[in-house]
């Protein structure tokens, strides 16, 4: 494009018909008229969505709040809260589009309400948004959170670094939400498979929303995971060997190191079909020496780790969990740690049984088989060590422990259907089938999403300094967990019965009772959904009978619960020394969980930056203009962030002193409050005489 | 340590009685600073790290080249388009940018004076820019001889590659101005140290990866 051409049309290929309610002001055509009401409808809440936010920051004067406590914090607590905002907001709108997707499916005898179009922008954004956008935050979230408190550090390794990564999610975040107010998304599922996605299949803004999205926040997830690596390698405390780091921790470790190995290839995936569409490369095209199993291998290179990705740390967080409320040591600790990081290994040496049925030979079919079923062992191991946990453990039913065991059930049937998928000569029966939907929703539901909202509910008091409400946390866990087998076992069924996946309509009345009882238990899951805003709701209304200052109320077993609810921004007056496994029931066990130091010294903590929300914003910036071809935003954007850059470069004053007697002054704060705290009994810790001490119940419990 | 370094006649009286700086492969940061050493080893150790991810970038994009060397779809191949003669100069001038790079960490390392080590990083930019005009001149050669990007597959490989590296070897670039920036404004503090350290790595990083560009590439496809 030549230079008068960027002046000429400032706004790219930005025009009115990129809104959603335009094609439905133009057509008298009843399909139109729904599916545009629909698009209409989701562009609306956006919208009003960001009014509400930003009229409700005005009202309340909580711009400057904001910005200085929040957006450009490098404390890594505040860095995982607000990842897991993020994470809420995505999940509310995937849920909302799931359940959509499954009125459509139960309609869909003959047609349904849903355009083809639509239908697959749903099942692409809904893909998008669960795995990058909600999980990936979702779990990021809790790791900044809970890891550097485990490992009894003061704050990550790199603290502006994880700014920036918190603001390139957020970048994709936002691109992914603003599709549904200016153009489209992607129709090519959450893959988006070339040659599908080539610009001459293609065209349009869709699938580019689709690249950028993943693009920055790919970069950002990379980053994170350099992060955590270094993190828990470098800032642990003095006698915490490896052997001796809390299980999430671990399973945060792995995660780390499969960010740092597996996102690259779909960097590289992603930025060569943005050459191929932008540029008229020949990458993935089906003529002039392109290859699209390039796209596939690349994809899957980095598909498979992201699946561990997702579920390590939800395996960290139950191992966390089960052994809370079991009242027990984790049994078979080195075996766990074993088996998390054999799956992270092997989760490289599986990623072509996604494309068994494209054509390679029997006997790379058969070896990556193979492979595949050998992931099921450490899996295995670790349900068993769960399982033995629990054995002859007092264990309490609290919300977190209703998902853990839900989990445990539900678990197993998924990984049962995934060896079976594991063997190709089942595979191509099924493949393309919702009986594989039924599948990865039956590993990636309990075992991801319940994880996530276990440790959202077991590390909430210590985040916020109040419990969740236990009713209403009970009733949305029930809601997720029969909700969730409403709705996905019935998919086993259709796709036994060769319902394929990704099909808007279908012509076979015998489908139907099935599908409507998907469609039923999708609604059971949505009241899960609101039942989760209601419990938020009731629990800050009744936050001051559920205080729990003093920080322990769980009877917790790591280093994170020896400290205050909500922490000081230095996280302990004093690095902890660990000499055992379990840190810090050893020393409520010998009487040390509530002591002073023998003096006290300033602290040095990171100051606050504003390049993370500088590099959020310029990515943004720059990815809409890439996908609108606005040429002088995506430069200006670009310049920008490099300035910041290289301004950070110049910057000397980075830290500040937090001096030794604020310090002395906030811990006697505390160290009173919980030596004036009345110890709490297992039995009582859901009742509101939980102020966070837990009694000391361990000894003498049968182990 | 022998006697033979620390009677080096650039060593002065200060780094001789540093005895630390010997027995710690990396930059001498100064015995006093221990909170300075904690710091340079995330520092270092996350840069490794970091390396290592742009690494994987690097394998896939050679993996595409691989795949893709032989679709060249009718269009110009490699041996109508690479010539070694320029190409091996680009291979001296970034060896040779490697070992002014190590010059500058010596004099770094052993306190020469700065202008020792800016003189040295000066070269290096002057190498690593005289690289960076050999290489936009083979890409001109290469589109006058009908091999631009659009062609085949193979080309679409080629220019994600070759060029990706040149990117880096700019952004090195960029950065070692910033760093003689640094120097002139903060003057050798630790976190100019710690940058030029990681700049270091980077530098080095990027010669190891034109090796294998030089023989995958240019000695394999004119072989």
């Amino acid at each position: 494009m030549s230079l008068s051409a960027i002046f000429v049309h400032p706004l790219g290929l930005l025009a009115q018909d990129a809104f959603p309610f335009w094609a439905l002001l133009r057509s008298g055509n009843r399909g139109d008229l729904i599916n545009g009401l629909i698009g209409s409808s989701a562009a609306a809440i956006v919208v009003i969505g960001v009014i509400v936010v930003v009229a409700l920051l005005t009202r309340y004067r909580a711009w400057r709040p904001l910005w200085f406590d929040w957006l450009t914090s490098t404390d890594h607590k505040r860095i995982g809260i607000m990842y897991v905002v993020i994470a809420l907001v995505m999940l509310a709108r995937a849920i909302i589009e799931a359940i959509l997707m499954r009125a459509q499916q139960a309609d869909g005898l003959g047609g349904g309400f849903l355009s083809p179009d639509h239908f697959a922008q749903l099942f692409s954004t809904h893909g998008t948004i669960m795995i990058f956008f909600m999980v990936m935050p979702f779990l990021t979230g809790l790791i900044n959170y809970a890891v550097p408190l485990q490992i009894g550090a003061r704050d990550v390794a790199f603290p502006v670094l994880n700014s920036i990564s918190l603001g390139l999610t957020a970048a994709g975040a936002g691109l992914v939400m603003i599709s549904l107010v200016v153009g489209e998304f992607s129709t090519g599922g959450w893959f988006g498979y070339p040659p599908y996605t080539e610009a001459l299949y293609t065209p349009g803004v869709g699938v580019d929303y689709w690249i950028w999205a993943l693009s920055v926040t790919s970069i950002g997830t990379t980053l994170t995971g350099i992060n955590f690596a270094v993190t828990i390698y470098k800032k642990r405390a003095p006698g915490m060997t490896l052997y001796r780091m809390p299980l999430f921790t671990w399973t945060a470790l792995c995660t780390a190191i499969l960010m740092i190995f597996a996102m690259p290839p779909l960097t590289v995936a992603t930025l060569q079909l943005a050459l191929d569409r932008y540029l008229g490369f020949h990458y993935f095209t089906n003529g002039l020496g392109g290859n699209q199993m390039n796209f596939a291998n690349m994809f899957w290179l980095f598909g498979h780790p992201e699946v561990y990705i997702l579920i390590l740390p939800g395996f960290g967080i139950f191992s966390e969990v089960f052994s809370t409320f079991s009242g027990k040591a984790l049994f078979g600790y080195k075996s766990m740690v074993w088996a998390a990081m054999s799956i992270a290994f092997l989760s490289f040496l599986v990623w072509l049984h996604h494309f068994f049925t494209m054509g390679q030979s029997g006997h790379i079919n058969a070896a990556f088989g193979i492979a595949s079923m050998f992931i099921g062992i450490p899996t295995g191991v670790k349900v068993y060590d769960w399982m033995a946990t629990m054995f002859r453990g007092r264990v309490r039913f609290g919300v977190p422990m209703i998902y853990a065991i839900a989990f445990l059930f539900l678990f197993v049937i998924g990984g049962i259907t995934g060896v079976m998928l594991a063997n190709p000569i089942l595979d191509y029966q099924v493949h393309n089938t919702v009986f594989l939907v039924a599948h990865f929703h039956n590993v990636a539901v309990p075992g991801v999403l319940f994880g996530m909202l276990a440790g959202y509910t077991y590390w909430f008091p210590k985040a916020f300094g109040f419990r969740l409400n236990e009713r209403w946390g009970k009733i949305s866990a029930y809601c997720w967990i029969f909700g969730w087998m409403g709705a996905f076992f019935p998919l086993y069924v259709l796709g036994l019965m060769g319902l394929p996946r990704r099909s808007v309509a279908y012509e076979q009345a015998r489908y139907v009772p099935m599908e409507i009882v998907a469609f039923v238990g999708a609604l059971v899951v949505g009241a899960g959904l609101a039942s989760l805003v209601i419990q938020l709701w009731v629990s800050i209304r009744q936050r001051e009978q559920n205080r729990v200052y003093v920080g322990d109320p769980w009877d917790g077993r790591s280093l994170e619960w020896a400290t205050s609810a909500p922490p000081p921004e230095y996280n302990f007056p004093v690095i902890p020394i660990v000499n055992d496994r379990d840190a810090f029931t050893a020393a409520k066990e010998f009487g040390m969980g509530y002591q002073e130091p023998d003096e006290y010294v300033d602290i040095e903590m990171p100051k606050n930056s504003a390049l993370g929300p500088v590099f959020g914003g310029t990515g943004f910036l720059l990815a809409f203009g890439l996908v609108w071809h606005i040429w002088w935003l995506v430069i200006l954007a670009a310049l920008v962030a490099i300035v910041a850059l290289i301004v950070r470069g110049f910057q000397r004053e980075t830290v500040q002193i937090i001096p030794a007697e604020q310090v002395r002054r906030e811990h006697q704060r505390w160290v009173h409050a919980a030596r004036a705290a009345q110890p709490i009994t297992r039995g009582k810790e859901g009742t509101s005489a939980n102020r966070g001490r837990a009694a000391l119940e361990t000894v003498g419990a049968p182990t | 340590m022998s006697n033979g370094i620390l009677q080096h006649p650039f060593l002065d009286l200060e780094a001789r009685q540093n005895k630390q700086i010997f027995q710690y492969p990396g930059i001498n940061l100064g015995t006093e600073h221990e909170e300075a050493h904690t710091q340079a080893e995330s520092m270092l150790f996350g840069f490794w790290v970091f390396l290592m991810s742009d690494a994987i970038i690097f394998g896939m994009v050679f993996a595409t080249y691989a795949t893709l060397v032989s679709g060249t779809a009718g269009g110009p191949g490699p041996r109508e388009l690479y010539h070694l003669g320029p190409v091996f100069i680009e291979t001296m001038l970034l060896l040779a940018s490697s070992f002014t790079f190590g010059m500058a960490s010596v004099a770094l390392k052993y306190k020469h004076p700065t202008s020792a080590l800016v003189g040295w990083l000066l070269v290096t930019l002057v190498l690593g820019l005289a690289f960076l005009g050999f290489e936009l001149n083979d890409f001109s050669t290469m589109f006058a001889a009908g091999g631009v990007p659009t062609r085949s597959g193979y080309l679409s490989a080629f220019f994600d590659l070759v060029p990706l590296h040149g990117l880096h070897v700019t952004a090195a670039c960029i950065w070692l101005v910033c760093m003689l920036g640094q120097i002139a404004v903060h003057g050798l503090d630790t976190k100019t140290k710690l940058g030029l350290l990681r700049l270091a790595l980077f530098w080095h990083f990027l010669d190891i990866v034109w090796i294998f560009i030089f023989s995958v590439v240019y000695l394999a496809g004119l072989a």
